[in-house]
């Protein structure tokens, strides 16, 4: 659903990582970026101008040395802007009020109402709730018929109404039928309209008015572009709205919509619609929501982590030596060890973005046993070896070997990847990419 | 507030039809040349800020970035001679048309016996759509099939019958979850048979990002084809105005499984825009056929680029 802007952010940061700081001038580049995205993404113009200025803030004002990379630190920064907007915690229906209760459906036409209708009425059975299907919509032609069909399909009771009688009267009239179903939660399925059209809004604040619902829903397609931000305001000024369901959220949709319709509205988005299923409704997390926006899978957990272990000032060091190929075998063990307390290789390389994707990596088994038997190698070795790696001669290497409980294959293969990093790492100092950061290494 | 709008620009409303589509776009209208207006309100020259404003403006209407930063610079080029709103309107909408024009609709030679396959995600209006183009063509004398290929939905079919019937036109149909397909077959064999000159295939409304449902559709437009060589003359796309940058990948996914001829752009009575149907003209090189402007029978137009920017504000 988010796909596609997490695509753009991720792009993003790949650009800025590379610099070694970040620094307002390359703020503003990622910002300028995270703003194409979010309009890309259907964002309302006014509402991704904000989004972009509340990151903004936060980046100056933060440490930025703090952060691992300054793409991370953005990435961190984005998602914290985004979750303060999209509130933290799922926020279900309200089903409060003597029984039987009301929860009214609005919105455009084609956004879904009667197939939500019809998914709803399955959720509230499974809460052990007895719903009944109420078609208010007396002007599409056959929309009586499709709701009355997916009550039959689900065997859920419906109110009989017909084209001539008048919403508000079916909505209030189906009251009493739905008592004498022995059914407590009414589903009121109102005909589509636009948010401009007087008359038919007039026609839902009277529904309101008579029925007094436990919870009225805007239905929104997840597909809406820069509308959205109008359509949820009519509708939540002519009745205060409790809360938005997006439907066709299993599209490639980017879904800024659920960005604009809760910055304007304040309402929360409560469940999503994602497939023509009939249990294809989900609650909707707003927190997952926002890391799913960024696309970044756990790097944030990732981020985290890196921050509690990593020391900036020696990282500083480091970077300073890789410059001036002068990366010891004991920063390799430094590193190794740094890099290990964060977590498993592989649980690290899921959190990495786009490493959780990359074929060749998932079927990459790496064994953690390994790294012990390196890490003791390289403790066997004099402070001079480590410093000095072309001294290591045969016997030295059998010594090393015999002192760290590893053959002398391990020695040999350990000394070889290090000179082969050496290496890369002459290359690139060469090649003039700047800052390198720990993600290059090879463990 | 509107009826002033529409007195001030009632001189240049010439025919019939571009009353009737000023009709359904005045809201839009209105909200573009007011803001367009109140650009100029203070100062003369066009500026860092002016264009700001312009940028808003056409990002809110769903035009989309690129082709909004296209625009944006095109004037920026031209900022010495404009200088005034009134420039600055034309040069928009020329720059614009421009990028609609780049591809006309086909002409209308409509010999023989002609089947348009109606396609469309969930939700846009292709039922509907049908209903108003059936009508259009039986108002022309011409005798129209429908053909009720959406199994899928609950009472799609009822609802298409109440078209058919409004509109005065024939229908096939078949019983709910029948293989579209095979509805489509009986239906181009009733066409034949019953020497119909339009035939129109409504069917079920897919995400474009569904493969399976995708690959549904290319089945029926290959039952069309083996029954009858040149056909479907017409695959229309229904887009839904209020929709946002995703309706570009809905016209590119169903172009490439379809091959689409021409698109229809409903729901422009609201507030939106459908701005994003310029980036699809330019980038996709298809036509857009209609515009939906309302819920009545005759509230579908034929769309005209040159007509359509003149009336866009």
């Amino acid at each position: 659903m988010f796909e596609d802007l997490s695509e753009k952010l991720k792009f993003v940061f790949k650009k800025l990582k590379g610099h070694g700081k970040l620094s307002e001038k390359n703020i503003e580049t990622g910002l300028k970026e995270v703003r194409m995205a979010l309009l890309e993404a259907d964002v309302h113009y006014k509402v991704a101008k904000k989004l972009v200025s509340d990151i903004k803030t936060r980046a100056l004002g933060q440490e930025v040395m703090a952060s691992l990379t300054p793409g991370q630190q953005v990435i961190k920064i984005v998602n914290e802007a985004l979750t303060a907007l999209m509130g933290s915690q799922h926020k279900g229906l309200q089903l409060s009020g003597t029984k039987p209760i009301s929860i009214m459906l609005v919105g455009l036409q084609g956004s879904g109402k009667t197939t939500t209708a019809g998914k709803l009425s399955v959720l509230l059975r499974k809460e052990g709730r007895k719903p009944y299907l109420v078609p208010a919509d007396v002007y599409r032609p056959a929309a009586i018929d499709q709701l009355r069909k997916l009550g039959e399909q689900l065997s859920v009771p419906i109110f009989p109404s017909n084209i001539e009688m008048d919403p508000v009267q079916i909505c209030r009239e189906a009251r009493t039928a739905a008592q004498h179903e022995g059914c407590d939660t009414l589903l009121l399925d109102t005909a589509g309209r636009l948010h401009v059209n007087e008359e038919l809004m007039g026609e839902l604040s009277r529904i309101k008015d008579a029925v007094k619902p436990s919870d009225i829903l805007l239905v929104a397609d997840a597909m809406t572009g820069q509308d959205a931000v109008n359509i949820a305001q009519s509708f939540d000024r002519a009745l205060d709205i409790g809360g938005v369901i997006l439907t066709k959220m299993d599209s490639d949709a980017r879904g800024g919509a659920a960005i604009s319709i809760r910055s304007i509205t304040n309402k929360p988005i409560k469940f999503i619609g994602v497939g023509e299923k009939l249990n294809a409704l989900e609650p909707f997390y707003p927190d997952r929501m926002s890391s799913r926006i960024l696309g970044m899978g756990d790097v944030l957990t990732m981020i985290e982590k890196a921050q509690e272990v990593v020391d900036e000032k020696a990282a500083a060091a480091l970077q300073k030596k890789l410059r001036k190929n002068q990366f010891t075998l004991e920063d390799f063990r430094d590193q190794m060890v740094q890099i290990r307390k964060m977590g498993s290789f592989s649980e690290l390389i899921n959190m990495i973005p786009g490493m959780g994707n990359n074929k060749h990596l998932k079927n990459l088994k790496v064994d953690e046993k390994e790294f012990v038997g390196i890490e003791a190698a390289i403790n066997s070795m004099t402070p001079q070896e480590r410093r000095q790696h072309t001294i290591i001669n045969g016997s030295r290497r059998k010594r090393i070997a015999n002192g760290s409980g590893t053959s002398l294959q391990d020695v040999n293969k350990l000394l070889k990847n290090y000179a082969q990093v050496m290496k890369i790492m002459k290359k690139i100092n060469k090649g003039g990419i700047h800052g390198i950061d720990r993600g290059m290494l090879p463990i | 507030m509107s009826l002033n709008w529409l007195k001030k620009k009632d001189e240049s409303a010439s025919t019939g039809i571009f009353k009737q589509l000023k009709k359904g776009l005045s809201k839009t209208r209105q909200i573009l040349s007011t803001d367009i207006d109140q650009l100029f309100a203070g100062s003369k020259k066009i500026d860092e800020g002016m264009l700001e404003e312009l940028e808003a403006l056409l990002i809110t209407s769903d035009i989309g970035v690129r082709t909004t930063m296209e625009l944006i610079e095109r004037i920026s080029i031209k900022s010495n001679q404009i200088s005034d709103a009134d420039e600055l309107k034309k040069e928009l909408k020329s720059e614009i048309k421009t990028f609609l024009m780049a591809n006309p609709p086909p002409g209308k030679n409509i010999e023989g016996l002609r089947v348009i396959m109606v396609v469309g995600v969930n939700g846009v209006g292709k039922t509907t759509t049908i209903g108003k183009i059936a009508a259009k063509y039986t108002a022309r004398g011409k005798k129209v099939l429908i053909v009720a290929a959406d199994t899928f939905r609950a009472a799609a079919t009822e609802q298409m019958m109440i078209w058919a019937e409004r509109a005065g036109a024939e229908i096939v149909v078949r019983k709910a979850k029948t293989d579209p397909a095979a509805v489509v077959y009986d239906g181009v064999e009733t066409a034949v048979s019953k020497k119909v000159d339009i035939v129109l295939i409504d069917t079920a409304g897919r995400l474009h990002t569904k493969i399976n449902l995708m690959e549904e559709l290319k089945k029926i437009n290959r039952t069309i084809s083996k029954k009858l060589t040149d056909a479907p003359q017409e695959i229309l796309l229904v887009l839904d105005a209020t929709t946002g940058q995703n309706a570009l990948s809905q016209a590119k996914l169903f172009n490439d499984a379809l091959g689409i001829t021409g698109i229809a752009l409903t729901k422009l009575d609201g507030t939106a825009k459908g701005g994003i149907v310029v980036g699809i003209c330019r980038t996709l090189q298809i036509p857009l056929r209609y515009i939906g402007i309302g819920e009545k029978i005759d509230d579908l137009q034929d769309f005209d680029p040159a007509l359509f920017t003149e009336a866009l504000f």
